[in-house]
């Protein structure tokens, strides 16, 4: 046995605090390919924040939207003619880095401007779907096998008329329905009350109270529901309805691409719930909250950040696959899938109008794939040592 | 050392009372009454050894005293848990998040998934230490330090940064004592906490498990099969068999006088070092189905006594001599030696 001298002793003399966060960068350094995913990350952060304010400004550095008609579809590094444009028209060091397009525009300039669009387009969405996701799957596993009563199905029906009616602009419906969910809410309460005085509702409410189908099902088949559509049509529908802005975009992105977490968290929490450490937690007495987001969602983390990380990628790309379409960032604002989708029409003319904006999506998608399984290997505790 | 003195003295109080508790499963097959009807007392400074066959509700008796029944499917049908005077199935939520880990802790049988990878296990022990005695960082890592080294692990110091994967079994398993003893419970539920670990190993644990609670004068609910063990550390024994606790007592008086044919099969069952058997006896049959009982005596159709009455009337748990008790029809009756003479010459030899 070991008296308290002796931890002292031990303490003072050997304890290592190690942080996880140098142990995990440890093992993050050996996945050279991880590796060059965060160093291209990170060069392209900086990139999108130096465009975000080169681009910007009554007189930027960077003018994305300078037209110079003479001057239109030039190969990159072609120096400027300064006879052709008027002074102070001139792109950055006299050259178009990576040429115009057909109305003259610097492409540099232009994908400087894009970028951080891309950027936050691809973080605000996988946090806004990551979100759900985890809020979702974790509800759904954890709290799953609770059935939801028909008064509760009602009140979540009425809800969802009073949006749909607010939405529509169905002012009179929306404000009915509202009142009719409020009154679901105060009946649910005003029983609960009684079944705790009296350990038994009043009688006429208790078929308002027969339990209908569990929350896993009500969530997962919502989730199912989300699947069937096409996400990329529901999106186009949603963008075509909503005016058109950034952040729109991103919003709609992120509501429509959250199953696919959900669905990995719930099956990750369905089989820790069964584990012993959360039985052991619990009977250490500590909260729900905290066994949840504490002891549950670290351990369910691989799964979701390395989905994370493709849903980057992924957002990027429908970001990218908007504008080309046409239902994007509206103009003249460039972000890369305009610059692609305008570049199309002179592909065998110009055919680095497409390639710089496709090569640059490929790179940062890719780097941020290689980057969010080192990620994962970093968090894996068993690859740590001492 | 003088608190081990103050613990050796006599102290026959119950600090938990199980009064005819009543735990049901509701499946899509019907009601499992996992546990129906159980009343136990364990007594303060005490070791109460819960033995029993795999699946005769031991262990959902055990996760009913914090409050752990996963509900649904499981559902407290009926009976109370008295502790301090309060009954535990009464209680709201937060109040027995207070009292999980501070007074009632619990340890488990597999110690390989009963500690979260992902945190050092001092990380773990000092979650449990801040919550409940509301101490800074720098107390609970000392307090961390200090239950480590009772519970006998060399240099905690280092130990405290480990992962649980860096530790083998028996070191997981003294780290979940350490854990459930960090806040000096009142009572500590072991479900089966040397099963899954071998035998030089089982016997640290074991008196460690008494060390500590000669050192805290805590009272200890042990369940297990292994009747070793029972006869090891615990002060009073209760059988449980189909749900039920067939016999109850003192464990001089089980292990001398066992009063139920269940209990006699256990023991007539267990091989005697040093002596040969042509065969093991081994009670016929397998548990019943617990969506159907037989009638009667739940253990009549694998009873060598079983007559008429028993398939009929149930047997109550009565005392056979004071802190005794059988359920049987024949508690007094039943006799060692014919036993002994039955199972040797029983045709359900295998």
């Amino acid at each position: 046995m070991i008296n308290e001298n002796n931890i002292n002793e031990l303490h003072h003399g050997l304890a290592v605090e190690v942080s996880r966060f140098s142990e995990g960068w440890r093992i993050f350094k050996k996945n050279k390919l991880a590796l060059w995913g965060l160093i291209i990350f990170a060069v392209f952060f900086m990139v999108a924040v130096s465009g975000l304010f080169l681009t910007t400004g009554d007189n930027p550095v960077l003018d994305p939207s300078k037209v110079r008609l003479s001057e239109k579809l030039l190969k990159p590094f072609t120096t400027v003619d300064m006879e052709m444009i008027k002074p102070g028209d001139q792109p950055l060091f006299g050259t178009y880095l990576l040429g115009t397009d057909d109305l003259g525009r610097d492409i540099f300039a232009r994908m400087m401007q894009g970028a951080w669009v891309s950027l936050t387009v691809g973080f605000v969405a996988v946090g806004i779907s990551v979100l759900i996701g985890i809020i979702m799957g974790g509800i759904a596993g954890y709290y799953g096998m609770y059935r939801i009563k028909l008064i509760h199905v009602l009140f979540l029906i009425a809800f969802f008329c009073s949006m749909v009616f607010l939405a529509s602009g169905q002012r009179g419906l929306a404000v009915n329905s509202a009142l009719l969910s409020l009154l679901f809410a105060v009946i649910s309460v005003i029983y609960n009350y009684f079944s705790l005085k009296v350990n038994r509702g009043p009688a006429i409410l208790n078929i308002l109270f027969f339990d209908t189908f569990t929350v896993d099902t009500l969530i997962m088949r919502f989730v199912d529901v989300m699947l069937c559509f096409p996400s990329f049509f529901l999106i186009l529908t949603i963008v075509a309805i909503l005016p058109a802005s950034i952040y729109n975009i991103m919003i709609v992105i992120g509501l429509t691409s959250w199953m696919g977490t959900t669905r990995f968290v719930r099956a990750e929490f369905l089989s820790l719930r069964e584990q012993d450490f959360v039985s052991a937690a619990k009977v250490m007495g500590i909260p729900d909250l905290s066994i949840i987001f504490r002891h549950m969602i670290p351990n369910a983390a691989a799964p979701v950040l390395v989905s994370a990380a493709i849903g980057v990628a992924d957002a990027i790309l429908t970001e990218a696959g908007l504008s080309f379409l046409g239902f994007g960032v509206p103009p003249p604002h460039a972000t890369w899938g305009n610059v692609l989708s305008d570049g199309k029409r002179f592909l065998f003319d110009a055919p680095w109008l497409t390639y710089i904006p496709g090569l640059s999506i490929l790179v940062v998608v890719l780097s941020f794939n290689l980057f969010g399984e080192g990620l994962r290997d970093a968090l894996n505790p068993k690859l740590r040592k001492r | 050392m003088d608190v081990i003195m103050k613990h050796k003295s006599e102290n026959e109080e119950p600090i938990l009372k199980i009064k005819d508790l009543k735990v049901y499963f509701d499946t899509d097959d019907g009601v499992v009454k996992s546990v129906d009807g159980v009343d136990l007392q364990i007594m303060k400074g005490k070791t109460l050894g819960l033995v029993g066959e795999s699946g005769c509700g031991k262990s959902v008796s055990c996760l009913a005293i914090p409050g752990l029944v996963p509900s649904p499917p499981g559902r407290i049908a009926g009976g109370e848990i008295i502790y301090k005077g309060r009954n535990l199935l009464d209680l709201p939520e937060k109040e027995m998040e207070v009292i999980r880990g501070n007074d009632i802790s619990m340890i488990f049988q597999e110690p390989m998934t009963s500690l979260n990878p992902l945190f050092t296990i001092g990380d773990q022990i000092k979650e449990t230490i801040m919550l409940h005695q509301k101490k800074g960082k720098a107390e609970a890592h000392e307090l961390t330090l200090q239950m480590l080294g009772k519970v006998g692990i060399p240099s905690p110091a280092v130990r405290i940064n480990d992962y649980p994967h860096q530790m083998s079994g028996g070191m997981k398993q003294r780290v979940m004592i350490a854990m459930a003893l960090s806040c000096t419970p009142e009572i500590l539920i072991a479900d089966e906490p040397t099963t899954a670990l071998d035998v030089t190993i089982q016997a640290q644990i074991l008196d460690l498990m008494q060390s500590l609670q000669d050192e805290f004068g805590m009272s200890i609910l042990l369940v297990t099969h292994d009747l070793g063990v029972v006869a090891n550390i615990a002060t009073d024994v209760a059988i449980m068999y189909a749900s039920r606790i067939v016999e109850y007592g003192k464990v001089e008086d089980i292990f001398g006088n066992p009063r139920h044919p269940y209990t006699l099969g256990l023991f007539t069952s267990i091989p005697v070092i040093g002596k040969r058997k042509e065969n093991l006896y081994v009670i016929p049959g397998s548990v019943p189905n617990p969506l159907a009982f037989p009638a009667g005596c739940k253990f009549w159709p694998r009873c060598l006594f079983a007559q008429e009455i028993c398939k009929v009337n149930e047997p109550l748990l009565e005392e056979v001599k004071e802190g005794h008790k059988a359920a049987c029809h024949f508690k007094t009756s039943i006799d060692k030696y014919v036993w002994n003479e039955k199972t040797e010459t029983s045709s359900f030899l295998i």
